[in-house]
């Protein structure tokens, strides 16, 4: 296949960056996005370009940090990772635009990359189940309902990937946040600081710059790992509930 | 030793949530109102004399615990300020989220959210603008079309004989329906309705049919008026 | 290290007398030593500074539990996030001797699976304590509120994993590692945010700092601006991960290096077992040159799939679906009746090589053989019809669908070995502390557990029990010494350290030779995979000791590194890794070279039964090989643990 590709290139953060056309040619269906990626940097090397920087490592769909907008789609055509995505998905002769996230909570370091900190920031302010090490009971002192926890293994799916972000027409983070109060909340463990976690993490939420939700739903159309949108409204009701109880 | 467990309220209270949360309950009084207003429509298909009593009706409600139109001011007072800080939210909202990207995508695809987002914001100063002229044609009367008439139903009937008038307010209807199928599910995602996917499926199917219904609910009399339907 | 240099490539020095281990019964020791180890007044705890680089299992648990305990602990990724260490790829499951099917284990029985199943080569005072301490895993998992797949009854569910005979494996659908991951990430986000833990992403360690004998710090470059920082600390630990990406292709992350460790190493911390790597025998096959990483399908899919090659090579270019069973061999229940699909990794690994070697592989050829053999779920969608088995497989079958583009519900899959885990390591005493004191090694990292081939889902079980468990106990006793005498950033070690690694960095941006990092990466990882994979031979790994040494010549000359020093440079990074796995590369051939027996995953070809099986021998090997740093014109320097075996007897392992 060839292809044309139009690639957002940025020095660095301060670096006002701009979009850069390069043709690529012998690009097989088998190989994936990234693989294709990596050809052409072999090339711009070769060529005494410096090579376009993206991140990954991975490679297999699950750590979550590859991520580019591919054609204005958050991981590209499919409903999957980046470095998933085949390039059978694509027709020879295609043009392909690649960016990088777009949000200001997540900064552009270089190119493609960008700094996503601020999710870490968000588990930061609450998304844990406070369990000193060595202090836990036996693990079949509680049972867990089933559904319960196939619903919070469902939500704790997410690989924090940002996609949700990305394709977010808002850049809002709901639906990462939402998806691990979920998920903690779905079990009994996570109860005694269900109210402190949904109030602390969508405090630092708003903090970190993210806009609010308008529950369009694009974060959902666009996640690898396809978490529902019933988890921001799980949100929602766990931060009303937690506020009646705090009143 | 530093051990700690989530210490929330350190952090400001304003929070986008709170804000949808104002939307969705305000909004939730807007549907009410909405469907109540729509009856009160329908009722000039029972003859212009049951409209003219029941808008009377509306006036005296209440009393005499209530002084005269007490409980129309008590309506009016509710919806302005719900009005408000519907709006207020709103414009808030979408400012937050013009910060939160400053830099725009080169490409973008996802026409139906971006659809949807658009015909929300500007759909919603568009029904701001037409309930300030729906007020001044029905409220204070400011405004007059097809004559000056002393009783609602012949006001009503003189109104939508002028096709303008018919299709300001069907367009009008239009917005109200779009805003409502969004806004209905989106209070229900915002109330924490929204717990499974099957309670997604019911929460779409409340949204359209609440739309559905008063979208013609509210067209029926000003078209069935332009047709000469009635007398 | 008077003794003469062996075959030119080694010298042998003293063996390596005391492993810090209590003396008693096996399963006193682990009580005895946390009781011996001394305490630290929680006072002082915050006056003592713990460098953790990893935040992988081992890393992020251990970095979280200290931060717990109160010590002021720094910790470093290369990744972004903490939560994307190479754990989180993890799919099959933990191993934990909890006995909750009441199939009759215990800690005794996974001891017993753990050491025989690693060929017997593992050290037996840590394997016990592995064990030991596995169930308290789960619990503290749990209540973490990691989801492990539960039963109607709101219990925990277990399943079997390859060459064991009880269910004792805990998991979470594929994702068992990643579930676990965050777990340990949430716990040390946790205490990020109460600030004992000090968070340094998108930092690469790249220089260990050894003052007066002792570990005393790190020098890491940050990977956004460039800066070569100093940390000074009172103790190192690395919890690194595995090399496995020696091999350039692997199931191991693009970023998993040897860096730390082997900084470490050249420090003069020993580097145990460098040849016993695992190849992993359910893998997708290599599809062409372009290739950057191989994905593993877990091996629970060798509880329902089979596994066969055709009889004729004729057959091979045929579609599967039209060979007829008669013309179907499915070798491994041919040869190993007893266990069937379910033989140890090392086994089913060497066998689908020896089948493709005959001629009888399948799929694209790659080269001038076919590497891969079908993996059939015909049977099992007959037997438990097509919605059962994606209940139980579904995602690995969409992920099978999404790499090759075929549908294995409709085709068989085609597989091949791939290299996974590596069971070498630096080498580490009971308390887990390297050969330079102060240094503590975890998880894959470090060689203890697990001889010579690993048990599925025994890495996850590992990696966590040293890090929630085992270091913390231990670590103390060190540190319970401190806090050490403070270090200024102008000591000459401190200095010498820094100045090595900026010189370094300007020297690989100098070169500006003609080949990219990458080109060498694969040429190594080619030379790897034929002379040291899966099957190795005295003459091929001479061969491949001087091709490494030559492409390693040409590496410091001929390289090309574009960009700066200043900013985020992934080629850079690339470079600083495959230099080091270029010095490894050839440790790990003289470790194989010098080990003339066959045991677990590694396979001498001159050291084999009548019947083509792995052939240990005992007499000579019964030993952890370590090796120490020879210095850069120096040859490596061969440390012997010996092993003994008290509570378990050793024999020729058997799967038949
Ligand atoms: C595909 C796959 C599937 C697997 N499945 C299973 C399974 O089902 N069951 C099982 O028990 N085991 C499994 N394993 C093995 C197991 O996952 C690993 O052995 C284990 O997770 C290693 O954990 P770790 O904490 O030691 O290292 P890792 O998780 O690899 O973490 C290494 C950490 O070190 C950091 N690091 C490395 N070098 C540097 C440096 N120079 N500077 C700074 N930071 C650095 C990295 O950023 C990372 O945080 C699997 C492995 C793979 C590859
Ligand atoms: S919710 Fe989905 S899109 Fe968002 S971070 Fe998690 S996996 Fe990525
Ligand atoms: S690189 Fe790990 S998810 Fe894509």
């Amino acid at each position: 296949m060839k292809l044309t590709l139009k690639i957002w290139r940025q020095n660095g953060p301060e670096d006002k960056g701009g979009v850069v056309t390069y043709p690529i040619e012998g690009v097989s269906e088998d190989m994936s996005f990234l693989e294709m990626l990596d050809v052409l940097n072999e090339g711009l090397t070769a060529k005494g370009e410096e090579p376009v920087a993206f991140d990954s490592d991975c490679r297999e769909g699950i750590c979550g940090m590859c991520g580019v907008m591919i054609n204005g789609e958050a991981h590209g055509p499919e409903r999957t990772t980046t470095c998933q995505l085949h390039m059978r998905s694509f027709r020879d002769g295609d043009e392909i635009v690649i960016e990088p996230w777009r949000a200001d909570a997540f900064p552009v370091i270089k190119d493609l990359c960008v700094d996503r900190g601020s999710l870490d920031r968000i588990i930061q302010s609450g998304g844990y189940i406070s369990a000193n090490t060595g202090s836990a009971p036996d693990a079949h002192a509680t049972p867990v309902p089933k559904d319960d926890a196939d619903r919070a293994f469902m939500a704790a799916e997410c690989i924090g990937c940002g996609a949700c972000v990305a394709a977010c027409p808002n850049a809002s983070g709901m639906l990462f946040m939402g998806a691990k109060i979920t998920h903690l909340g779905e079990f009994p463990q996570g109860q005694p600081e269900r109210d402190a976690r949904v109030l602390s993490m969508t405090g630092q939420h708003d903090e970190e710059g993210f806009g609010g939700c308008t529950n369009l739903g694009e974060c959902s159309r666009a996640c690898p790992k396809g978490i529902p949108l019933n988890v921001i409204s799980q949100m929602n009701g766990d931060l009303l509930r937690a506020q009646r109880h705090r009143a | 030793m530093a051990t700690s467990t989530i210490s929330a309220g350190k952090r400001p209270r304003t929070g986008s949530i709170l804000l949808k949360t104002v939307m969705a309950v305000t909004g939730v009084i807007f549907v009410g109102f909405i469907l109540a207003h729509m009856y009160g429509n329908l009722m000039i298909f029972a003859g212009k004399d049951s409209f003219n009593e029941y808008a009377h009706h509306l006036r005296e409600f209440g009393t005499p615990m209530l002084p005269e139109k007490g409980f129309l001011w008590i309506m009016r007072i509710t919806l302005l300020v719900s009005l408000v800080l519907h709006a207020a939210s709103a414009f808030l909202l979408w400012s937050r989220a013009g910060r939160a990207r400053t830099v725009r995508y080169v490409q973008r695809k996802g026409e139906w959210a971006t659809f949807v987002k658009r015909s929300m914001r500007w759909g919603g100063v568009a029904l701001l603008v037409f309930v300030v002229f729906h007020l001044l044609h029905f409220t204070t009367l400011t405004i007059n079309i097809g004559g000056t008439y002393d009783n609602p139903a012949d006001r009503l009937v003189a109104s939508f004989g002028e096709w303008w008038a018919v299709l300001i307010y069907l367009f009008a209807i239009a917005c109200l329906g779009m805003h409502l199928l969004h806004g209905i599910w989106s209070a229900g995602m915002t109330l924490g309705l929204n717990t499974s996917l099957d309670m997604a499926e019911r929460l779409r199917l409340v949204a359209i049919l609440v739309a559905v219904v008063v979208v013609v609910g509210f067209a029926l009399p000003p078209v069935a008026i332009f047709l000469g339907l009635i007398p | 290290m008077t003794a003469p240099l062996i075959e030119g490539l080694y010298r042998e020095g003293e063996p390596i007398a005391d492993t810090a281990a209590p003396a008693g019964p096996i399963a006193e020791k682990w009580t005895q030593r946390k009781f011996d180890a001394k305490l630290v007044n929680p006072a002082n705890r915050r006056k003592l500074d713990v460098i953790i680089v990893g935040t992988g299992l081992a890393g992020a648990s251990a970095g979280a539990t200290l931060g717990e305990a109160g010590y002021n602990v720094k910790s470093f990724c290369y990744q972004d996030s903490p939560r994307r260490a190479h754990s989180i790829a993890a799919q099959g499951g933990i191993n934990a001797a909890k006995n909750y099917k009441g199939d009759g284990d215990s800690i005794y029985r996974l001891f017993y699976d753990t050491v025989k199943g690693g060929d017997y080569r593992s050290r037996e005072d840590n394997t016990y304590r592995l064990a030991e301490v596995s169930a308290d895993i789960i619990d503290q998992c749990v209540a973490q509120g990691v989801p492990f797949a539960r039963e109607y009854g709101g219990l925990l569910d277990n399943r079997s994993f390859g060459g064991v005979q009880v269910s004792r494996t805990f998991y979470a659908r594929g994702q068992t590692g990643q579930q676990l991951l965050i777990g340990a990430y949430q716990a040390l986000e946790r205490q990020i945010g109460a600030g004992t833990v000090q968070m340094y992403a998108r930092h690469e360690m790249l220089e260990l700092i050894v003052v007066d004998g002792k570990a005393r710090g790190i020098i890491a470059r940050d990977m956004v601006t460039g800066e070569v920082q100093t940390h000074l600390a009172d103790a190192v630990v690395l919890a690194s991960g595995g090399y496995g990406n020696v091999y350039f292709l692997s199931t191991n992350a693009m970023g998993c290096n040897v860096t730390a460790s082997w900084r470490a190493h050249r420090k003069g911390a020993y580097f145990a077992n460098p040849c016993y790597t695992q190849i992993h025998p359910t893998c997708i096959p290599v599809s062409g040159d372009h290739q950057s990483k191989l994905t593993l399908m877990s091996e629970s899919l060798r509880n329902d799939g089979r596994i066969w090659v055709p009889k004729r090579r004729e057959d091979c270019e045929k579609d599967p679906r039209d060979i007829p069973e008669e013309d179907r061999d499915y070798y491994l229940e041919r040869l190993y009746p007893s266990f069937g699909n379910l033989v140890p990794r090392d086994i089913a690994s060497r066998q689908a090589k020896n089948m493709c070697d005959e001629g009888r592989g399948v799929g694209p050829k790659v080269g001038d053989f076919r590497r891969g053999v079908y993996l059939d779920f015909k049977e099992a969608i007959g037997r438990l019809g097509e919605d059962a088995v994606r209940a139980k497989y579904g995602n690995l079958f969409d992920m099978y669908k999404q790499i090759t583009g075929e549908d294995p519900y409709q085709v068989p899959m085609r597989i091949y070995p791939a290299v996974h885990y590596t069971m070498g390591g630096l080498w580490v005493d009971y308390d887990l502390q390297a050969s330079i004191p102060g240094l503590f090694v975890t998880g894959e990292a470090n060689f203890s557990d697990h001889g010579a081939n690993r048990l599925g889902a025994s890495a996850l079980m590992q990696g966590l029990a040293d890090g929630y468990f085992v270091l913390p106990n231990t670590i103390r006793d060190y540190l319970a010494d401190g806090p050490y005498e403070p270090i200024d950033v102008k000591h000459p070690a401190v200095v010498e350290a820094q100045d090595a690694v900026e010189r370094r960095i300007t020297t690989l941006l100098g070169i500006n030779g003609d080949r990219s990092v990458d080109s060498f990466h694969k040429e190594l990882g080619h030379i790897m995979w034929e002379y040291c994979g899966m099957e190795r031979t005295e003459e091929g790994l001479r061969k491949a000791i001087d091709l490494i040494r030559s492409l390693r010549e040409e590496f410091w000359r001929n390289v090309r590194v574009l960009g700066a020093a200043d900013t985020l440079n992934q080629s850079l990074e690339k470079a600083g890794r495959v230099a080091d796995f270029l010095e490894l590369g050839e440790l790990m051939c003289i470790d194989a070279l010098h080990r003339r027996e066959s045991c677990g995953g590694h396979f001498r070809a001159e050291s084999q039964t009548e019947d083509g099986e792995a052939l240990r021998n005992d007499d000579q090997f019964l030993y952890v090989g370590a090796w120490e740093w020879g210095g850069d014109n120096g040859d490596p320097v061969l440390h012997k643990e010996l092993l003994e075996y008290e509570a378990i007897e050793l024999k020729q392992r058997s799967y038949k």
